[in-house]
Formats: structure tokens, sequence, C-alpha cells
């Protein structure tokens, strides 16, 4: 019995930290620019790509193993900025003040067109990075056998929500961000650089997405299509814990995380069903979400 | 006056000559004909199954035209007539692939199709073909649900290859030989047709083949393409049973394999992997050893190293020196059914004297006919001589280090009538009445 509670909240940790990693950048854009950003599937397959392909290279010229993990930072930070740039740029700004709606609907169309730009640049054919996850080695624990590079997964959720709880209540960068979520046109008012503060946190939103997909890339196929469903179980993620809300993504993904686990070993027919079902009972009893506070509707 | 009236007639015929100049071509020659092959060129199922059976196609096609193709299939072309494959996304779900189909068929004018891989577009177009009146060749596709229960009086639907049913049924035959002694049996498969099709007949022949080997209730069901497996390995390390049964595919089959390596799965448990041969080239070193590998019939891996016959040998190497990879099943399956077109459109056009055949003849041709494919025989041997019979093979897999490549040992071979169901009764219904008819001396 201890062994399955154990291995239940193990496996559990390790999918919900996944899931937040991956749930995160989209909820810092939301929390800040109030744009539900279905990009956010390109950017973490951008991510796994990226990783992928670079660490190919590495490892064909036999270059040391933990270069891997260099690569899977660098990967992230380049397509963050890249994309964060130009989907910033060249897609919302034209679409700030406009109906949300639309808004989804054009990052919809921008995730199909990237779709396809990932099929041209990188084909059809899948991509390995299998060697940081194997460089690490297993262990056991109460008779379990676990991969520290998926442990390693945990610790780095934690570092992410750290760092942005950090930035967010300790830094003057993190102020400004918060008066802007609070109300745009009085910070805007006061002196505050919207414009700067809104494509500052869509790189850091696009570039977590991409650390998403370049961290997990080891541990996958990296071939066409990985995004879709990415993109789905974040968004139910951040329906969860409250569209916006940073502690909300992280008590929703590890609570989606350890009601999973326990659903695959006791009753595994059930195991998609029950993500739903949270999300289904959660916004029944709360249509905002866990965590987020209630809206205020300027009139 | 009269021959004015003459003349008009006379190019009023024309136009409609014109107009419906193929139809006028089917009852003397052809110079080209059209087949839509439909595959997945985007998405998961791409890499493991879409280009394989693309370049498969595309070689084999060229090939034919060019009269390249070993005997008996060293004429030029279909009967006279060049090929031009029209090869489609099958990505989209079956909606959309039933829109393509009308599209191919009444915008297009294509004279047959020959491929599809997912079970779920063969379900949602084979009432649609019988609408339309298309000869359509399913090449890939496995649930046996297509002549069972959608389609049990077809007329312009084949199958050119042994339906799932033979899958599970031989790797029992291969389970109750190799590991009688194993303590019990659990599974990892896609939550969705095939998974849970393959899942079902694997289950129903060890019940009859292996009773005293027991199977789990707790099989481990994910979402196709969930991509992350963590707490199903858990589930599976912590599974009293020895031996785990999966029919994993594409990127899902080798993110698994990625994330069991890494906690020693497949030390501990003995996979049995009903499609690993779509990934045993790409994954190379990787491919787990031991594990029993399947490659759904003699196609892929057991193809290139076991079968010495000069059609396989000109495949092989036609394949390789092309796409600089090994062909995998779904090259072999493609090829197949459109070696299959060929056999079907010539024995009609020699039984109508040697005249382009309309399409009731090309059918009479391939019903319960027999031709060869490239790596084995098929027998339109059920459901009406419109489901093809074909053998199997199971092996166990590891990694040749001079090859460079994978190989599979301990191979066993079983016949198509061992391992399929009898003609006029349905797999479920013949699993559990014991199997009863099966030739497998």
């Amino acid at each position: 019995m201890v062994q399955l509670l154990f291995t239940i909240l193990t496996d559990g940790l390790i999918y919900g930290s996944y899931l937040f990693i991956v749930a995160v950048g989209m909820t810092v854009i939301f929390g800040v620019q109030r744009v539900l950003n279905v990009t956010h599937g390109s950017f973490y397959a951008f991510g796994a790509y990226l990783a992928a392909y670079l660490g190919g290279i590495w490892y064909d010229h036999e270059l040391p193993d933990f270069g891997g993990f260099v690569i899977i930072f660098l990967a992230a930070i380049i397509v963050g900025v890249f994309f964060g740039i130009l989907i910033e740029r060249g897609l919302l700004k034209h679409l700030y003040g406009k109906d949300e709606h639309i808004v989804v609907l054009a990052t919809f169309a921008a995730f199909l067109a990237l779709e396809g730009v990932g099929l041209f640049i990188w084909g059809t054919d899948p991509y390995f990075f299998y060697q940081p996850q194997a460089m690490l080695g297993f262990v056991e624990i109460l008779g379990m056998t676990y991969d520290y590079y998926n442990l390693s997964l945990i610790v780095l959720a934690l570092i992410i929500s750290l760092a942005i709880w950090y930035f967010l209540s300790r830094t003057i960068w993190g102020r400004l961000l918060r008066a802007v979520i609070f109300d745009r046109e009085i910070s805007q008012a006061m002196g505050v650089n919207v414009t700067a503060v809104f494509l500052g946190t869509f790189i850091l939103g696009t570039t977590l997405g991409a650390l998403s997909g370049a961290a997990i890339a080891p541990t996958i196929s990296v071939l066409p299509g990985i995004g879709v469903e990415v993109i789905v179980l974040a968004f139910a993620v951040v329906v969860i814990g409250g569209m916006g809300s940073i502690p909300g993504a992280l008590i929703g993904s590890i609570l989606v995380g350890v009601v999973r686990a326990a659903a695959v070993h006791e009753f595994p027919q059930a195991e998609m069903f029950v993500i739903y079902a949270i999300m289904a009972i959660v916004l029944v009893f709360r249509p905002e979400g866990l965590f987020a506070p209630p809206a205020v509707r300027k009139i | 006056m009269k021959h004015r009236v003459l003349r008009l007639a006379a190019v009023g015929v024309a136009a409609v000559l014109t107009t419906f100049g193929v139809a006028v071509g089917n009852a003397v020659a052809k110079d080209k004909m059209v087949i839509a092959v439909p595959t997945f060129l985007t998405g998961g199922g791409a890499p493991a199954f879409g280009i394989p059976a693309r370049n498969g196609t595309e070689l084999i096609i060229q090939a034919i035209n060019k009269g390249q193709v070993p005997a008996p299939y060293n004429t030029k072309g279909i009967a006279g007539a060049q090929v031009e494959a029209i090869i489609y996304d099958e990505s989209g779900g079956g909606a959309k692939q039933v829109t393509e189909y009308r599209n191919k068929v009444q915008k297009l004018g294509v004279d047959m199709f020959a491929g599809f891989v997912s079970s779920g577009t063969c379900a949602a177009v084979t009432a649609v073909a019988e609408e339309l009146k298309t000869l359509t060749l399913y090449s890939t596709c496995g649930t046996p649900r297509v002549f069972e229960e959608l389609d049990k009086n077809p007329k312009y639907v084949f199958r050119t290859m042994s339906h799932a049913t033979a899958d599970g049924v031989s790797l029992a035959h291969y389970v109750a030989s190799k590991f009688g002694s194993a303590n019990g049996y659990t599974g990892i498969n896609q939550n969705y047709a095939w998974g849970q099709d393959s899942w079902r007949d694997f289950d129903l022949a060890m019940k009859v083949l292996a009773p005293q080997i027991k199977g789990s209730t707790k099989g481990q069901w994910p979402k196709i393409f969930a991509g992350r497996y963590g707490a199903e390995i858990s589930a599976l390390l912590k599974s009293p049973e020895d031996l785990v049964h999966t029919s994993f595919w594409g990127g899902d089959l080798e993110a698994f394999i990625f994330q069991g390596l890494a906690r020693g799965l497949f030390k501990k448990k003995q996979f049995l992997m009903s499609v690993a041969g779509t990934a045993a080239y790409r994954l190379g070193k990787k491919l787990p050893t031991g594990i029993v590998l399947g490659s759904r019939g003699p196609y892929g891996i057991y193809a290139n190293q076991l079968i010495d016959t000069p059609m396989v040998k000109w495949f092989n190497n036609a394949y390789v020196n092309r796409y600089g990879t090994q062909p995998t099943q779904p090259s072999y399956q493609y090829a197949q059914a459109i070696l299959g077109a060929k056999f079907a459109y010539e024995k009609a056009a020699d039984a109508n004297g040697g005249k382009w055949p309309s399409t009731d003849q090309v059918i009479a041709a391939l019903e319960g006919a027999t031709f060869q494919g490239v790596a084995t025989v098929v027998r339109m041997a059920r459901s009406n001589g419109h489901q093809g019979v074909t053998d199997h093979a199971w092996g166990v897999a590891s990694f040749d280090k001079e090859l460079g490549l994978p190989v599979v040992s301990d191979v066993m071979h079983f016949k198509g009538d061992c391992i399929m169901p009898p003609n006029g009764i349905d797999s479920v219904t013949w699993l559990k009445g014991g199997m009863k008819g099966a030739k497998c001396d």
C-alpha cells in the first residue's frame, strides 16, 4: 500500500511537473495580455525540434554528453526570442483591444501555419534526442525504478515557479507587470511602457513554451503533430487552475497529475476521463478556475 | 440540308466522344490510368507509416511504368496504360477523408484507390466506395470490421493482406510455443479501435492456445499520441505478469521505448510488440534487445532479412538505393496492393481480348484470385473473395553490430489459413469458439 501511494504520488508529481512546464507560459501570456495563445503548441514543438536537431549534430560529433543540457536551454531561448518577437509584433499587436474570440482564431491560424512551417523545415522524419535521459541513468526507490531525467522535471518545475514568483513579487519589472495586469490604461497613463511589457511578457511565455518542448524532447520521438496534444492538455490545466493564475497552474497541474496517476494504477481505462472530469467539476463550481480572482468588469 | 444534319450529328458525336473520352477509351485501350493513393503525409502517422508507404508506392509505380518489376510483373504499365499516382494525405479524420474520396472520384475521375493506413479511415470510406462504385484496394488498415460489420457483401472494396486478427492469433501461437511457462500477460495499447481490437484478438487467442497463461484485467489504455507514459511504466513494472503485449506504433511506440529503456522496463518484462517492425530501422541500436517483434506479416525486417526471392531482392535494393534506408512493412504492403491492381487489370484485359476492362471485369478478375505480392502470396480467399489471406512471421529482435542493422532471430512462420478465421465466420465468434477450422499443419 505504501509503495502504491508512493508510486502514485511520484508519477503524479512527474506528470504534473510536465504539465506545469507546458502550461505556465500560456498562463503568463493570458495573465498579462488576455491572449489565449493557441500558438503555444507550436512553440513547444519548435523547442523540441530545435533541441533534437542541435542535439543530433552535437552527439554526431561525439562531443561531451552534458552539452545536451546546454542545448535544451539554448534551443528554448532561440525559439522563444525569435517567435516571441515575430508573433507579438507581427500578429498580436494588431489585435489588442479586439474581441478575444478573434484573437484566439488568429493564434489558431498562426498555429496551423507554423505546423506547415515545421513540416517544411524538419520534414516528416522523427528526430531522436535520448542522450540526456540515457546519460543520467535510473534509481530504485521503494522497489520502483525511476529515471533521474524525469525526476529532474520536478526540480525544473519548482525552479520555474520560484523564479516567476521572485520575478513578479521582488523585482521592479515584476511590479510593472502586475500593474499592467491590474489596469493597462492607468499603467500607461502613469508612464509604464505597456508595449515593452507586452513584448517582454510574450517572449517570456514563448520561451517557457519552447523550454517545455526542449526539456521533453529527450523522452519522446520528436515528430509532426506533437504540439497538438500538448495544447489541449495545457488548456485544461490553465482552465482548472484559473486563467492567468500561476499558482493555479501549479496546483492544477499537480492535481491533474496525481489524479491521473491514481487512475492509471487503479482504473486504467479512465485515465483521460479523469482529467476532463476534474475540469468539468471545477467549471461547474468555480467557472473562473480554482485560483483566478473573480473578474472585474469596467463599465 | 441532309448533309448539314449529318455534319451537325458528326460534330455532336465528336463532342460527346471528346467529353467522355475516358469512357470511350475504356472500350478499346488506355494510355494512362490514375490511382489515388491515400497515406499519412503529415501528423504522427507519417514517419512510421505514411512516408514508407509513399516511398513504396512511388518506387513500384515508376518501375511498373518502365517494365522493371521482376516477373510476373515485367510488362510496362498496367494492361498497357502508364500509371499516374495521386498520393494524398490521409490525415484529418474520417469526415475529411470521405470528402477527399468523393473529390478524387467525382472531380478528378480517378480509376481506383489503393492504400489507406488507418482502420478509422477504412471504416469511414467503405460505404462511400461502394456508393460511388469505385474499385478500392485496402493495403494496410487492419480492422476486421470492414467486411465483418460494415460491408458484408462487398463489391468494389478489397483488402490485399490479412486483417488484424491474424496478428493476434499468430502472436498467441508464438507465445504458446516460446513462452509457455510464463506466469501471465498484461498489455499497454492505445485506447482506440486498433489498440482495442489488437488486445481483444490476442487475449481471446491466448485463452484458446495457451490457457495456462493468465491475462491481466488491468491492462493500460493511454490515449493515442499521449506521448508520456511514466505512470503506465510504473504500473507495468509493478504488475506481476511476465509478458506485456502492445500494438503501439509511430511516435507513441518510439516515445514508450525511450521512456521504458530509461527505467529498465525491457530487462524486467518480456515485450510482445506487434508493430515494432515499423520502428526497427529508425531506432537501430535503441531497439530493445529481446523483444518479440511483429511486422503485420512477412514484411519489412522479415522480408529484408529472410526472403531471398528475385522480387524481394529487387525491391529491397531499389528502395535502399533510392531512399537510403530499408523498406518497412507499409512499403511492402502498399506495393503489394499496386501489384494486386496490375494483376487484376491485366487478367481482366486478357479475358476481354486485350481491351481495357470495365471495373466489373476487374472485380471479377480479382475476386477469389491468388496473386504474387512483393514478399508473400496473396489469396483473396475470405469475404466473398475480397479479403486477402497472407502468411505471418514472428521473431526476437536484436541489433547486429557487423551489419549495423536490427535483425530477427528465433523466427516462426505461420500460414494464413492457420491464423485467419475461415470464410463466413467473424473473428470474435471464431476466437471464442476455439478457432475451429484453422489449418495449422
